[in-house]
């Protein structure tokens, strides 16, 4: 064993032709999926051509970064066990701890960011998920966690103020609060668009609340910490809540359940309120756990169906939108708003926030950061392959049907099927009346926020493996009601998070609003919050133009930038170390992703293009306004300031965005020349080097190794 | 692999995962740490660790 404590083996012959064998099975994966044209391929093809290369970069990229970039060393102690005190700091079973991370990261995002890229055609969509993973997202998820462990667990924030400086700090600071508000109002509003209307789901995710009361109540009175049998019961009523929900949708009880997107943002935002400020063993721990199981089950069965029913692929490999920027989903070109479309699943930033939260407290040796990091966004990414296979194995007229935003698809089914002939694609009014009735909704036309799309590629690959055609419509609400769930864990857990940071934030002003037990600094401060994301919700689910079409770019861009802080501290802190050599693994998925978001920002403040610049399309609607005119899709002179108004806001979000951001790297770059000429290492954060006492056996069966985690401690 | 060996596994996973161990471990520990403290029951612990996870909220992603 060298002196770092990590075991390395030399290669034998059969690990020689194993990777070789991956390598090649990759290759045809991937030259299928690329050179097919004009016939439809197996899905099969994609799902193998992500997994051999992310099997190669895990097993050659990763360990070359764990081992000569950030020179892990098992013999350093980690935070987890210099500083363990039973509950922040806590060495973790690696298996156990991928499992936390996992749950962590993983939410609704990689679901509908590849639906609606697959407006592009699926092959670029897939190429971005998997490269960008290998050398993006996955690279700033595992040198966050690395830099964050190193540094016994600080936040990005606190990074950026300590190894940066006050004014990137600060920067920073705003920056994830703002992002965090955005993605808040976003996630929600794919909700709304997915139960509007609809009283199958409505009933079934609104029953989840006493549902999640009632297992609140079980674990806290009457069996407490026994939370396998409390989710078991939780899961069987969330399936019953399913059953009832059909027969709810053909009874009376259909109208009580039948709600508008108004309602319903009123009813998220007074939900998002509430949940935030009961204690956390109510509602947020025991919807916790139902949605954790719920996610990995799902996403269990959705890899199973698509290997077994093995659909084929119905999309354009590219389709003319990806060249002439004006499909109806989102506008703009590829490049650069598929890369920001496809957030989570190829490069996230709000992965940095998780990577310096919770996790880094609890790894056990430093070389598992390779596993956790690297390995969970690896997962995650597959899981955002399997969302695009979803999403394109549907007839591409129904998927431009359902995405396409009201104001282009017009009143009724014939308008709806004449629109999508009119860009391109076809469905016939009475197609698109059947499938709403396979899934048992009033209707799919303009359904957009990729849930519902993403629920009907389900049901469609479900439905072939267990129970057939007439289980469709269940496994559609099963897909909504699962995406809604942990979306509204997301929204409460969220809620929590942007309270804290506000309540810190306030807390420099005025000492009393950040005490985190002062009963009225909670509810002003929650309320704030709820204010926020309540506001850009509203403006989505009432903007003529299509709430998601709008907003979704905001939050694609606000996540995008955020990994731009990530990766500016990242880098800087390498070259801090003195790895200027090694900069590139970090800085090149930097230079990548300033010029994505930068490109797509520009775009957005500066395009004449009113479809794409925020500010073109307030001039086109203020100048008619001016006028007295009405412009389609408004209806009215008030729908007509609404435009105006959502489009300036809008914009200047993004701007405040960028100057964020340009701020912390030209911070950052000072920094980093200065580092390069110093004669001596400048000071860092680091904490020093402490021996483990901790002896871990890297690859042992599963009780053992928790055993000698857990025992050898005293 | 057995089944036995195999549901094992399993079975402390998922206690592992959800928590439900945590509790064990933690008189394991007040034990060794405090011999002399009786160690609170498991109602008394449920409590202050979601007192505690209510101080200390984390982020869910996206």
């Amino acid at each position: 064993m060298p002196g770092n404590g990590i075991r390395s083996t030399k290669p034998n012959q059969k690990s020689i032709l194993l990777w070789t064998a991956v390598a090649l099975a990759g290759a045809l994966a991937w030259g299928v999926v690329a050179l097919a044209r004009g016939e439809e391929i197996s899905a099969i093809w994609l799902v193998v051509a992500a997994l051999c290369s992310y099997a190669i970069a895990y097993r050659f990229y990763s360990r070359f970064i764990a081992r000569r970039v950030l020179e892990v060393d098992d013999t350093r102690a980690t935070p987890a066990e210099r500083l363990e005190d039973g509950v922040d700091f806590q060495p973790t079973d690696r298996r156990v701890l991928f499992g936390h991370h996992f749950a962590a990261i993983a939410g609704a995002g990689p679901l509908v960011g590849p639906v609606l890229a697959a407006q592009m055609g699926y092959l670029p969509s897939t190429i971005w998920i998997v490269v960008g993973v290998i050398f993006a997202g996955a690279v700033q998820d595992m040198v966050v966690l690395f830099l964050s462990m190193r540094r016994d667990g600080k936040s990005v924030g606190q990074m950026a103020r300590e190894e940066i400086g006050k004014v990137g700090g600060i920067a920073a600071l705003v920056a994830v609060f703002a992002i965090m508000i955005i993605l808040l109002a976003v996630l929600a509003l794919v909700v709304v668009n997915a139960l509007a209307d609809s009283p199958w789901g409505t009933f079934s995710v609104a029953m989840t609340i006493p549902i999640a009361l009632f297992m609140g109540f079980y674990l806290r009175y009457l069996r407490p910490g026994r939370v396998l049998e409390t989710s078991a019961i939780g899961v069987a009523l969330l399936l019953l809540a399913l059953i009832g929900g059909g027969w709810v949708e053909n009874s009376s009880l259909a109208d009580a359940f039948t709600w508008s997107p108004t309602t319903l943002v009123f009813c998220l935002v007074g939900y998002g309120f509430v949940a935030s400020v009961l204690p956390v063993w109510m509602l947020l721990a025991p919807r916790d756990y139902l949605s954790t199981f719920m996610k990995v089950g799902t996403i269990v069965l959705l890899a199973v169906g698509v290997i077994v029913a093995a659909p084929t692929l119905r999309q354009d490999a590219v389709s003319p939108f990806a060249a002439s920027g004006e499909g109806p989903v989102f506008a703009g070109a590829l490049f650069p708003f598929l890369f920001i479309t496809i957030a989570c699943g190829a490069l996230s930033g709000f992965h940095a926030l998780v990577a310096s939260g919770t996790t880094p407290k609890l790894v056990q040796k430093e070389s598992q950061v390779r596993m956790i990091g690297y390995g969970a966004m690896l997962v995650e990414s597959f899981v955002a392959v399997m969302a695009l296979v979803a999403a394109s194995i549907l007839d591409p007229g129904l998927y431009y049907a359902m995405n396409a935003p009201a104001s282009l698809l017009g009143p009724s089914l014939e308008s709806a099927s004449q629109a999508v002939t009119n860009i391109g694609f076809s469905i016939s009014p009475a197609e698109l009346a059947a499938a709403a009735k396979a899934v048992e909704e009033q209707t799919l036309v303009s359904r957009t926020g990729g849930a519902p799309t993403l629920a009907v590629g389900m049901a469609e690959i479900f439905s072939q493996v267990f129970g057939g055609a007439g289980m469709k419509a269940f496994w559609y609400h099963f897909a909504i009601m699962f995406e809604a769930l942990f979306i509204l864990t997301t929204v409460d857990a969220g809620t929590r998070v942007g309270r804290f940071m506000l309540q810190d934030m306030l807390g420099n002003v005025w000492k009393p609003i950040g005490r985190v037990n002062w009963k009225p600094g909670i509810w002003i401060t929650s309320a704030l919050v709820v204010i926020c994301w309540g506001y850009f919700l509203y403006a989505g689910a009432s903007d003529p133009l299509g709430g998601i079409n709008q907003l979704f770019p905001l939050f694609g861009i606000a996540n995008q930038l955020l990994a731009a802080i990530a990766l500016t501290i990242a880098t800087t802190l390498l070259i801090k170390a003195g790895k200027l050599r090694w900069a590139w693994v970090t800085g090149i998925p930097l230079a990548w992703d300033v010029a994505v978001t930068f490109t797509a920002s520009w775009q957005k403040i500066f395009s004449d293009d009113p479809k794409v610049g925020f500010f073109a399309q307030r001039e086109r609607y203020a100048e008619a306004l001016d006028a007295g005119k009405v412009l389609p899709p408004a209806k009215t002179l008030d729908d007509m300031r609404t435009v105006v108004f959502n489009s300036t806001v809008d914009g200047v979000l993004i701007v405040i965005f960028l100057l964020l951001v340009i701020l912390i790297i030209a911070n950052a770059a000072v920094v980093c020349v200065r580092a390069v000429r110093s004669p001596q290492p400048l000071p860092t954060a680091e904490a020093p080097y402490v021996a483990s006492e901790v002896h871990v056996a890297p690859r042992d069966g599963a009780p053992e190794e928790a055993m000698v985690a857990a025992g050898d401690r005293g | 692999m057995s089944l036995g060996r195999l549901l094992t596994g399993v079975s402390w996973y998922l206690r592992e995962i959800t928590g439900a161990a945590d509790y064990e471990r933690y008189c394991e520990r007040h034990r060794i740490r405090h011999p002399n403290v009786p160690v609170p029951n498991r109602s008394a612990y449920e409590r202050e660790r979601a007192r505690h996870r209510e101080e200390n909220p984390q982020s869910r992603c996206c």
